[in-house]
């Protein structure tokens, strides 16, 4: 059995995160959601969700202690990073003004440009939102049964850019090649919403569950 | 390799049952919410909308039940709107599982709600729903203006600047229905569709008159939207998701299959 804790920071609803991953985990998985550091230190895995805007997310994890208890759990236990959870990890977001970010992977997180066109000249929307394909740079445990380009649901208007291209797991094509996952160790962070990308998304939560961190 | 337009099958929902009239009389029972919204993720709809055209603050409940179930078992996006008109309904409806939630005449009643709703949960969570009817007389430049109530009230607002404005508050979707068109199976408005998606820099969805696969194609091509919207021809089984996606890849229209 495992213990599987979604980290609850006040950042939006995640229900249909634990939904999901209660869905696919084993009968003998048990999920939490919570916001208690002694739940998350105790979890076998650690899903790291979010939504909203940067400077929020960052405000909610410090006054409720959990920046130093994320970045614990993502030094040492299978963790999976989600939209807002995966922007944050890295260094700095350009949203809001500029916001100081956890850090764990050097780079930034920029905005989409309100200028981008399309193969017909058409203006790119941004938020950027629907079903995108996503182009894997490498093989991981948490991609089994995951066809190369499959799509996955997105729904944001800022994107991660990294230094190191090494972590650089995967990209999507939306006016410019951005990268939508990240990848070292124990972590695997992605942009898009497993917990609503159907069979795919399903399977790639699946997988997480059963991962021991290996890449 | 880009993103998907997407497929939409919308479920009005009333009493907890899915029903769809035409132009909002007629009503017929076509299931359990539940059951179609599985059938229609079986079939590769890249989304799900629910309408509750018989809200009230008496059934509020209900429609919460129906998104906490569907939540549950169906792994793509929710949309709910209807009679959504308080920051506590949205929060209620995105607690229970939905992703977007809809707001329509409470925006125009008071559009500072929407800026205050996207301040909230975010824009990402915000969908204004748009009903708009074409008021121009033949021969006249296109002009067309919001109506509530089922397309019977007008309200002299320009669909137009009501859309550009409603981004401005921060609708992260416009949802754009034709209430010339909806229900009547011709085929959306494709020059509505056109002259708000044009305008705008978010996601439009097209709503409103599809009969058949061609004209969820022409909302596309001709009427430049992200998304196509339709109930009537899902719900009665005419065509499934999945011929309607192939029938749109036929057009050379990026679709998930």
């Amino acid at each position: 059995m495992s213990l599987i804790a979604v980290v609850d920071y006040g950042m939006g609803n995640l229900r249909s995160v634990s939904k999901a991953i209660e869905h696919v985990a084993k009968n003998s998985d048990q999920v939490i959601v919570t916001s208690n550091p002694e739940d998350i230190n105790n979890a076998d895995h650690v899903v790291f969700p979010g939504q909203g805007a940067a400077r929020d997310c960052m405000q909610e994890l410090k006054a409720r202690h959990l920046a130093d208890v994320v970045l614990k759990a993502a030094a040492e236990k299978p963790f999976l990073g989600i939209c807002m959870g995966m922007q944050v990890l890295l260094a700095h977001s350009e949203e809001n003004q500029g916001v100081d970010c956890l850090n764990l992977f050097q780079g930034d997180v920029h905005r989409f440009s309100n200028e981008m066109l399309d193969d017909e000249g058409l203006k790119l929307k941004v938020p950027h939102m629907g079903w995108n394909q996503v182009h894997w740079a490498i093989e991981h445990p948490l991609l089994q049964n995951i066809e190369q380009d499959s799509r996955f649901y997105f729904v944001h208007s800022y994107y991660a850019d990294p230094s190191d291209a090494g972590i650089i797991a995967a990209r999507t094509q939306y006016g410019i090649d951005f990268v939508c996952a990240l990848a070292k160790n124990n972590v695997m962070a992605v942009q898009f919403h497993p917990e609503k990308s159907a069979a795919d998304g399903l399977q790639l939560l699946k997988n997480f569950c059963h991962w021991n961190g290996q890449p | 390799m880009s993103l998907a337009k997407r497929i939409i099958p919308c479920l009005d929902v009333a009493d907890g049952r899915v029903v769809k009239g035409v132009q909002f009389v007629d009503i017929r029972d076509a299931g359990d919410p539940v059951e179609v919204a599985r059938r229609y993720d079986a079939e590769g709809a890249d989304e799900i909308t629910f309408l509750d055209i018989t809200a009230t603050s008496d059934n509020r409940d209900t429609i919460i039940h129906v998104v906490e179930q569907v939540a549950e078992q169906v792994f793509i996006p929710l949309t709910v709107g209807g009679g959504v008109r308080s920051i506590d309904d949205v929060r209620r409806l995105l607690n229970a599982g939905a992703d977007k939630v809809a707001i329509n005449s409470a925006a125009i009643f008071n559009p500072e709600f929407v800026k205050e709703a996207s301040d909230k949960v975010g824009s990402q969570c915000i969908v204004v729903a748009i009903d708009a009817k074409r008021v121009n007389a033949e021969g006249e430049a296109d002009k067309w203006e919001i109506f509530t109530h089922g397309g019977r009230k007008e309200t002299g607002i320009d669909a137009l600047e009501w859309a550009i404005k409603m981004v401005d508050y921060g609708a992260g979707e416009i949802l754009l229905t034709s209430m010339d068109r909806d229900g009547t199976k011709i085929g959306f408005d494709l020059d509505l569709t056109r002259a708000i998606t044009d305008a705008v820099n978010v996601p439009v969805i097209a709503s409103g008159g599809v009969g058949n696969l061609d004209h969820l194609a022409e909302g596309v091509t001709k009427g430049h939207a992200d998304a196509v919207l339709a109930a009537s021809i899902f719900h009665f089984a005419e065509y499934t998701v999945n011929e309607a996606k192939q029938h749109m890849a036929g057009y050379g229209i990026e679709v998930r299959l």
